[in-house]
């Protein structure tokens, strides 16, 4: 069954944490994450391979430009889930 | 009729390198030197990169200087007369002729004069594809000794204005001298190519687009995080098959030599391959930054002159970049 977009934001708080540091509280839908949370693309290219493994999706490339928000990311993961 | 039976070469069973050298740029590069022009700061590239510094080659220092000097070095630790080598391989991007190869020159200049010579353009690859082919060439008993070196003058194709890979890139060679062994000292190479992602990461443009007034100088170029994300986690699979082709464990390695592209890539591969803490990982990019087809025999070769591995360990060494190209195989360090 997909997950929830809470749900999917739990996760993703997790994985940001996990690679930078910054606490999972902070990471909510409207914060940026190169303005707010500091991360800069190469971290944020191992949030994204580390959320396909945890979600199950592919997030392409081409995509990744495109996620500028936390909520961004929530998004299309949750409607990338199978 | 009947024909007389030909000759063939006559195989040797193993292969292994015999002597390596390293030559890098004479000019020490600052992060603060490269920051300018990128509106940037030492602490955000050594966040990013790991870099510190990184050697440039001065106007007067030549790619083929450097080569020759390397080689020189590795026939030198070798212990062979350079009339034995038997085939000279150049893996290089920034010989600044379409032909002729970099390789005859080098044969002649360092006294391997008539041995076949060719380049090789794999770019950050280019030295692990050498070993492969060498390897090859030393078996089959088509070449006794065969010099493989790996250089760039990348200081030559740069814009100093471009955030997406000049401030890593240095210039320098290294090279090696592969030869028949009692011993197995080179496993199975994994390699390969994947040309969909061909534009990922290569020259601006073309010599035809410079040629019709199109273009500028065409320099290097990279889509960051799609290389990044390739040579993370499409190349850990690569270690890990290079490690099973060799029938050894991670555990069993004393180094991983990775192609020095980036600090935040070794590391992230390292974790990927779960390596134990007795697998000493080269950092060689920290002073020496990105320099391509070299950066793999200048890392090992920097681990060796410090004695942080002996000669005689296993390392792993990966080559991955422009094409895409990648090739990695374990060897037993000179």
């Amino acid at each position: 069954m997909p997950l929830s977009q809470s749900e999917v934001l739990a996760g993703l708080a997790e994985i940001v944490n996990d690679e930078t540091g910054i606490s999972a509280d902070a990471v909510a839908l409207e914060k940026s994450f190169v303005d707010d949370l500091d991360i800069d693309s190469i971290s944020m290219m191992t949030i994204v391979v580390n959320a396909e493994d945890k979600f199950g999706v592919k997030i392409p490339d081409e995509e990744v430009k495109n996620l500028i928000t936390v909520g961004d990311a929530v998004n299309f993961i949750v409607g990338a889930q199978g | 009729m009947s024909h007389p039976t030909l000759n063939q070469y006559t195989a040797v069973k193993f292969s292994r390198i015999y002597g390596l050298g390293a030559a890098r740029g004479d000019l020490i590069v600052t992060n603060d030197d490269v920051a300018g022009p990128i509106d940037s700061s030492d602490e955000w590239i050594r966040q990013r990169t790991g870099i510190i510094e990184r050697r440039r080659a001065s106007a007067d220092l030549s790619l083929m200087d450097m080569a020759v000097d390397a080689s020189n070095q590795a026939i030198a630790a070798a212990g062979i007369d350079p009339s034995e080598i038997g085939a000279v391989l150049f893996s290089t991007i920034t010989h600044p002729h379409q032909t002729p190869s970099a390789a005859a020159l080098l044969a002649d200049k360092i006294g391997a004069n008539p041995a076949p010579a060719f380049d090789i353009s794999a770019a950050c690859a280019g030295y692990c594809y050498g070993i492969a082919q060498a390897d090859a060439l030393v078996r089959s008993g088509m070449a006794k000794y065969v010099l493989v070196v790996g250089g760039e003058k990348l200081s030559d194709f740069i814009d100093p204005t471009d955030r997406t890979i000049s401030f890593l890139l240095g210039d320098g060679a290294g090279a090696a001298i592969v030869g028949p062994s009692d011993t197995p000292g080179i496993s199975p190479t994994v390699w390969g190519s994947d040309g969909s992602h061909w534009s990922a990461v290569g020259m601006s443009a073309s010599l035809l687009e410079l040629r019709d007034g199109t273009t500028t100088w065409p320099t290097l170029r990279q889509e960051g995080q799609t290389v990044f994300r390739w040579a993370v986690w499409e190349m850990a699979k690569v270690a890990k098959q290079a490690l099973e082709a060799a029938g050894i464990e991670a555990s069993d390695l004393d180094a991983l030599v990775t192609h020095q592209a980036n600090m935040r890539i070794i590391d992230e591969l390292a974790k990927q391959l779960k390596l134990p803490e007795s697998v000493v990982v080269a950092r060689d990019i920290v002073h020496t930054g990105n320099t391509s087809a070299a950066s793999v025999p200048l890392a090992m070769h920097a681990l060796l002159a410090s004695g942080e591995v002996k000669s005689g360990g296993l390392a792993l060494q990966i080559g991955f970049g422009a094409g895409l190209a990648f090739g990695a195989q374990v060897v037993v360090m000179p």
